[in-house]
This record gives structure tokens, C-alpha cells and sequence, in this order.
């Protein structure tokens, strides 16, 4: 294909593209998500082609420049978000979702849906009884609003056409042709964009006090490097709608006044990798991206680095140390990445979605934004829902929704009945959130207040049956593991807060153990060189704060609530049920359990190691953990 | 260490990349994706080739968690640990895994190099919880009974190949 030389040109394809959009009546979308493709949704998408060709339908993967109206568009999308119900396969025009679609089901599919136009009622999602054949309709989509995520499951995610029939692009265009740049900054200023990827600070200044440095080369990084533990949204953007990101950050670009820019993912997203690499090759091939974009005196690339697991390297200078190849150790600041960042040049940093947020504002308009959500944090936010709960997946939803209506109405409550607990906010560096917290609006401010923050997004929900210590524990262990070492607070403190976490757990704590811990929390935030450090004690001093009388059970009664502590439980042999046959005694690799052959055996708990071989080896079911 | 190394596969990989040490870890990178970790012998080789310290090569190579200095098995596992897998229950799966297999935190390969049991902190296919990748090939849902039936598959596949061959 040959660059396009001019503004002309691009709106020239933009309408070839759309009349070639507009023409594909139906359409079949196949998740392309992480988690569909592990459902098997690349066999399906395969399956499903066949088949139309083999019946002479004709097919469009791709948008064709001369469109021919019957010909059903296949299309590999990017996360249509319902991971728990995948592989989904989504029907257009009538915009019906088929959920927990199999490989038998294609050819019914082909025949009754695409063929006979019938909806399919078994491969519709239903929820209490209800049927729910339409997408938009189901109470999981219902309550949300898709701006990042708009186009996320209804686009090919490896057609740049596609996205530019959507307008795709315009935002830069606009840029590029119509506004300055120091009108970009004014308009993402007034959006009040705050930095989706942790700490909430506002993207205009950011960028503003990046355009006024002096030094060159300047950078745009984008840290994808997504480490929370329960977080994707960035990664269903990098998977779902590539140019998206690719768009908001040459914006960036112009607006600071660089021409290089960096995407920094994590090794564990292979597919965004290649989905970005795809969209960068696209771009470059059409003359959007790389020397004199468009026919202009702009110039912009983007370079792909590829994180080698470590969690730290979120952080920003340990991110720009990594680019560079070096260990992704944090320094101490200021100078502050704008100042030096990347090579030890000014550098604009924002993370994924933030990226994402900037081509809807600049062709919307900032007024638009700050229409939704909240005055002090606009916007919409995309979290990853997951844990114990009903519907998991990825949504988006307006700033200052609350809790309860994101885990009850779009979550659809807890899964198998269980009873609400608490959610884990913000990964390793957020807090646990309670029952009495379900109304706290979900946004930067009011998540500080109560001891939370939004982080990158991950929300984690936990029933009656998760104990808040081993939580707490969990988190101290993933932040230990993950400590750079470089500073002492952080590498010292942390293994000290583990070694008590790991005792109490083990029915070890002893009187004093909350005091210390929470002694320790404190120097370790108050002292520590990063964000990773300043925060790691954040999961522990909120599970505390919440839940206090867990932490005094397992230290003085040596008892876990939740029952879920292994080395608290307490197995014993009902002398109701037990016959006295002695096969538990032979199977104890402690010998921990004795008696005399037709009369109850009895296990001495200060033997026992709860392996739990007992109770899988009774015949009478006489032997059971206490409750 | 080996003395007669082939070099010719690191040299392949040098050639693609700036002989800086901004390209150090794509480098090692692409070294590990082939030999599936990092022989010893390659440290002084693409220390001298980028121009940085032996030393820093090491230091960059042992900070990250995806390099390994120990050769892997064949069929790298890794159980997913994050917290969404943590909740629902992925312990007891690599546990499990681990128990059948003879290996523990700190032997993570099994002696004849056909299992290498790992954890990962996220892989952020959390909506599929618990997961577990076989050398990046992502398994939803996992029990430690389908844990143990995906080993069985794995290893009978291994006796299929070695019969043939």
C-alpha cells in the first residue's frame, strides 16, 4: 500500500474504509482476548471461516477496497470484556452474544444464525431464568460505558482499516492540521485527565511541564507493564485496539514536542506484543506513523521493549533504567521523570489507558469528559473484576460508581451463594474495602479517603471462606519477592513483616505481633525510596484496620474464621462414626493417631501436620476438620 | 564452562540489534527464547560484543525473574499465582504438581529436564481462574485433578514421540 502524502489522502481512505464497514451487514466477531483464545476461540474463528466458504458465502477478514454487499465479515476482535463466559462469539447486525461457544457449535451457528437469521436460545447468556440474547441488554454490559473500551470486541484488532472507518486517526489529524500544540495541552489540561496507571496526577500538567523543558531529544514512554496481580485493562487495550494507543501517543508527541516514543509491556502479554507490532507495522506502512506523517514536517516512532518480569520496573524510573537495559532499580527523586527521564532526557510517562483516554478528548472535546463522572476525576475507568465472584471480566465504567453496583448489579454478586467479604482494591499497594465501604464512589479522591486507591484498576473480590491474614500475607510475599534491593526499608522491612505474617498463619503469633507489624508499615512507608516500598505495607495496615479480630483469633486462639489457614486446621475422628478399622492410623506418615482396632482411634494434634491423608482415606467419613 | 561453544546463534542474534547496552536484555531475550536459558558461556561473549561490564551483564540477567541461569525441562509449567488464581484456589494445583513430580520451591526442574514447574505472579487471564500455562500455551480452569490429568497427557505424548524416534 502506499503512504499517504497529505490530510486528503487519509480522509480518501477513511471513506473508502467506512463505506466498506457500513457495507459488511453481517458480521461474526470471535474474541481474540487472552482469555478467549485459551477457550479454544482461534479454533473456532478457523471452524467458522471454513464453513462459510465451503457453502460459497464470501468472506471478509479484512475490509475490502471494492465492497461487495453480501459477503459476512470474520472478524478476530479484541476482549469483549465477559471473560468468565467465553470463548464469545458476538452476531452483527443483531448484535445477539453467544457465550461458552464450543467447536460442535459452529456449524449450527453458520446454518440457523448467519444463514436463517434465528438466534441460537441455547448459546445466549441467561441470568435467573431470564434470556438475554442481545449484548447490550445483558445486565453485565447494561450498566457500563465503553469510551476506551468502545471499540474492544467490536473491531478486527488487527485492522487498521477498521479502526479508521471508525474515525480512527482524526484526533491526530486534527493535530496535526487544525490545532497547535500548545492547544492540545490546553484541552487535556481542561479534561482534568488524571493518569489511569496508580497515583492519579493530572496528564495536562504532566505534559505541560514536559513541553517546557529545554533539553532535546525529548521521549513518550507508555508503561504497559501491567504487574498487579489481578489487573488486564491495559492489556485488552493493547490487544483489543492497538492504534487507540498508538494515536494517543503520537498526540503526546506533538504536544511535548518528541519524536520518539517507547511501549514498554510485560513479558506475560505476549499477544499484546504482537498485536502492537502488527498495529505499529500498519501504521508505519500508511505513512501515519514514522518520517513526515502525513505530508507534514512531523515525524514520530514508536520502539516495543518487552519487560523480563519484574514488577518493580511499573515504577518510572526503574521502567526507563530497563529500557535502557539496565536492572530496573528506582532512583531517588527529583529530578523527576519529565526532567530526567529515558536516557536522562526529558520524558513523558502515562500508562496505557491514559494513553487511551487522549484521542476521545481531543475530537470530542474536553467539556465532553468532564461530563462524565465526578468533577475532580473525570472520566470513565476500566477495572479487571475478579475473584469470588459471578460474572469476572473486564468493564468500564464512569468515575464515581459505586462499589456495590459494580460487584452486585455488573458483577452479578458472589459466586455459589457465598457471602461478601471484602475487595481488594489497587494490587500490592492498595487496600481491602468492606461491607460498610460498598457506597464509596470509585474515584481517586474518595478511595484515599478510606485508606484505598484505585491503582491500576484490579479489583478483587473475596467471600467468607478468604482469610484476610493469609491475604495479607500473600500480598507481603508477592512485595518481598518483588523488592529491588536497593533500599533497606524496603528489602529488610518487608521480610520482617512476611516472617511475622508467615508465623501468625502458621499459629505462631504471639502477643504484640499486630503492634509490630504496624509499627514496622509505618517506618516502611514513611522511609522507603519507591512507590513499590512506600506502599507495600498498605494491604497489611488496612486488613488490620478491617479486620482485626481475625488477626487476634489466629494469634491467641490459634484458630483461623475463614478456615482457610492450613496449618490451624484441626482434624478429628467423630467416635460415632468410626469403627475402629485403623486404616487412618496405617496412612498417617506421622503416626500422629492411635487407639485400639474397633473402638474410636483418637490423633494427637501436637503430632498432626494436617496433611489431611486421614480424611481421604476413611471409608466411613469419621474423621473431618473442626469448624 | 564449555570451550568449544557455538558461538554461531548468539552471533546471529547480536547482528540484529545496536552493539549498545540499551539492547542488553532484548538480547538475552532472544538467547533464552532459544536455549530456553542462559548458558554460562554466553555472559563473556555479548559482555565484550555490547560493550558493558561482565559483571552488569550478570547483575542485569539474575535481576529479572524470566532469565534463568539453569537450563529448563522441556515442558516449562507455571501456575499462575496472582491474586484472582490465589482465591480460587491455585495453590493446592501447584502444589500438587510439584508433589508428583518430586520438586519444590527450590528445585524447580525435574533430573531428566522434561519438567520445569514455575510460578508467575500474573498472567492477567484472571476471568479464567485458576490458570496454568504449559510453555505459553494458557490453561483455564484448573483443579489439581486436571492438572494432574494435562501431566499425564504431557507425558504420554513424551513416550508417543520417543517411540517413534
Amino acid at each position: 500500500m502506499n503512504k499517504l502524502k497529505s490530510r486528503e489522502e487519509l480522509t480518501a481512505l477513511r471513506d473508502v474504509c467506512q463505506k466498506a464497514f457500513a457495507a459488511e451487514k453481517k458480521k461474526i466477531l470471535v474474541c481474540g482476548g487472552t482469555g478467549c483464545v485459551a477457550g479454544g476461540s482461534l479454533d473456532i474463528f478457523a471452524r467458522l471461516k471454513q464453513l462459510l466458504e465451503d457453502k460459497n458465502i464470501p468472506v471478509d477478514v479484512e475490509l475490502a477496497d471494492e465492497p461487495h454487499g453480501d459477503a459476512v465479515g470474520m472478524k478476530k476482535s479484541g476482549c469483549h470484556g465477559f471473560c468468565e463466559m467465553g470463548p464469545l462469539v458476538r452476531i452483527e447486525p443483531q448484535g445477539w452474544l453467544y457465550t461458552k461457544v464450543k467447536l460442535d457449535d459452529c456449524e449450527e451457528i453458520i446454518e440457523k444464525t448467519i444463514v436463517g437469521g434465528e438466534m441460537i436460545e441455547r448459546l445466549v447468556y441467561k441470568q435467573n431464568g431470564e434470556v438475554f440474547p442481545k449484548q447490550d441488554e445483558i445486565p453485565f454490559y447494561k450498566k457500563q460505558t465503553r469510551v476506551v473500551l468502545e471499540s474492544c470486541g467490536h473491531i478486527n484488532a488487527s485492522s487498521i482499516r477498521e479502526y479508521i472507518a471508525l474515525g480512527g486517526y482524526s484526533a491526530l489529524e486534527k493535530c496535526l492540521f487544525d490545532i497547535t500544540s500548545e492547544d492540545i495541552l490546553n484541552e487535556v489540561t481542561k479534561s482534568n485527565l488524571r493518569g489511569r496507571g496508580g497515583g492519579g496526577f493530572a496528564a495536562g500538567k504532566k505534559w505541560a511541564s514536559c513541553a517546557a523543558q529545554k533539553e532535546t531529544p525529548k521521549y513518550v514512554v507508555c508503561n504497559g507493564d501491567e504487574g498487579d496481580p489481578g489487573a488486564f485493562m491495559d492489556r485488552s487495550i493493547m490487544e483489543g485496539d492497538p492504534h487507540r494507543l498508538l494515536e494517543g501517543m503520537m498526540i503526546a508527541g506533538i504536544a511535548v514536542g518528541s519524536s520518539e516514543g517507547y511501549i514498554y509491556v510485560r513479558a506475560e502479554y505476549p499477544l499484546a506484543v504482537e498485536r502492537l507490532r502488527t498495529a505499529i507495522a500498519q501504521a508505519e506502512e500508511l505513512g501515519i506513523l514514522g518520517d513526515n506523517i502525513l505530508g507534514t514536517d512531523k515525524s514520530f516512532h514508536i520502539h516495543i521493549n518487552r519487560g523480563a518480569g519484574a514488577f518493580v520496573c511499573g515504577e518510572g524510573s526503574a521502567l526507563t533504567a530497563s529500557i535502557e537495559g539496565k536492572r530496573g532499580m528506582p532512583r531517588v527523586k527529583p529530578p523527576r521523570t519529565v526532567e530526567h527521564g529515558l536516557f536522562e532526557k526529558p520524558t513523558n510517562l502515562n500508562n496505557v489507558e491514559t494513553y487511551a483516554n487522549v484521542p476521545m478528548i481531543i475530537t470530542k472535546g474536553a467539556d465532553w469528559f468532564r461530563g462524565i463522572g465526578p468533577e475532580n476525576s473525570p472520566g470513565t475507568k476500566a477495572f479487571a473484576l475478579t475473584g469470588t465472584i459471578q460474572n469476572t471480566g473486564l468493564i468500564e465504567v464512569p468515575m464515581g460508581t459505586t462499589l456495590r453496583e459494580v460487584i452486585f448489579d455488573i458483577g452479578g454478586g458472589m459466586r455459589g451463594g457465598t457471602k461478601f467479604k471484602a475487595v481488594q482494591i489497587g494490587g500490592p499497594s492498595g487496600g481491602c474495602l468492606t461491607e460498610k465501604d460498598l457506597d464509596v464512589p470509585l474515584d481517586f479522591d474518595s478511595l484515599k479517603s478510606v485508606g484505598a486507591m484505585i491503582g491500576s484498576g484490579g479489583l478483587v473480590v473475596m467471600d467468607d471462606k478468604t482469610c484476610m491474614v493469609e491475604v495479607a500475607r500473600f500480598f507481603m510475599n508477592f512485595t518481598q519477592n518483588e523488592s529491588c534491593g536497593k533500599c533497606v526499608p524496603c528489602r529488610e522491612g518487608t521480610k520482617r513483616m512476611l516472617e511475622i505474617l508467615e508465623r501468625i498463619t502458621a499459629g505462631k503469633g504471639e502477643d504484640g505481633d499486630i503492634e509490630l507489624l504496624e509499627e514496622l508499615a509505618d517506618t516502611i512507608s514513611n522511609t522507603a525510596l519507591c512507590g513499590l516500598g512506600k506502599t507495600a505495607a498498605s494491604p497489611v495496615v488496612s486488613t488490620i484496620k478491617n479486620f482485626r479480630s481475625e488477626y487476634e483469633a489466629h494469634i491467641y486462639d490459634k484458630r483461623c474464621p475463614a478456615g482457610a489457614c492450613s496449618k490451624l486446621k484441626r482434624f478429628v475422628i467423630d467416635p460415632e462414626k468410626c469403627k475402629g478399622c485403623s486404616k487412618c492410623a496405617r496412612n498417617c506418615p506421622v503416626n500422629a493417631i492411635s487407639g485400639q482396632v474397633r473402638s474410636p482411634f483418637k490423633i494427637d494434634q501436637d503430632k498432626c501436620i494436617k496433611c489431611g491423608a486421614c480424611v481421604s482415606n476413611c471409608a466411613f467419613g469419621a474423621v473431618s476438620e473442626e469448624a | 564452562m564449555k570451550k568449544d561453544f557455538d558461538f554461531s546463534v548468539v552471533d546471529s542474534i547480536l547482528k540484529k540489534y545496536p552493539a549498545k547496552e540499551l539492547s542488553t536484555i532484548t538480547i538475552l531475550q532472544d538467547i533464552q527464547e532459544y536455549y530456553h536459558y542462559l548458558p554460562e558461556e554466553i555472559f563473556p561473549y555479548v559482555a565484550k560484543a555490547i560493550n558493558v561490564g561482565e559483571a552488569r551483564l550478570y547483575g542485569v540477567a539474575t535481576f529479572y525473574e524470566n532469565f534463568s541461569l539453569d537450563p529448563k525441562g522441556k515442558y516449562v509449567i507455571r501456575c499462575c499465582d496472582g491474586t484472582a488464581c490465589h482465591v480460587r484456589g491455585s495453590l493446592p494445583i501447584l502444589n500438587r504438581l510439584r508433589e508428583t513430580l518430586g520438586l519444590s520451591e527450590k528445585k524447580k526442574t525435574t533430573d531428566d529436564l522434561l519438567f520445569t514447574v514455575e510460578t508467575v505472579s500474573c498472567l492477567g487471564a484472571c476471568g479464567l481462574a485458576p490458570v496454568l500455562t504449559v510453555n505459553g500455551t494458557v490453561y483455564p480452569a484448573m483443579t489439581p485433578e486436571k492438572a494432574l490429568e494435562l501431566l499425564d497427557e504431557l507425558k504420554a505424548k513424551e513416550a508417543s514421540e520417543n517411540e517413534q524416534a
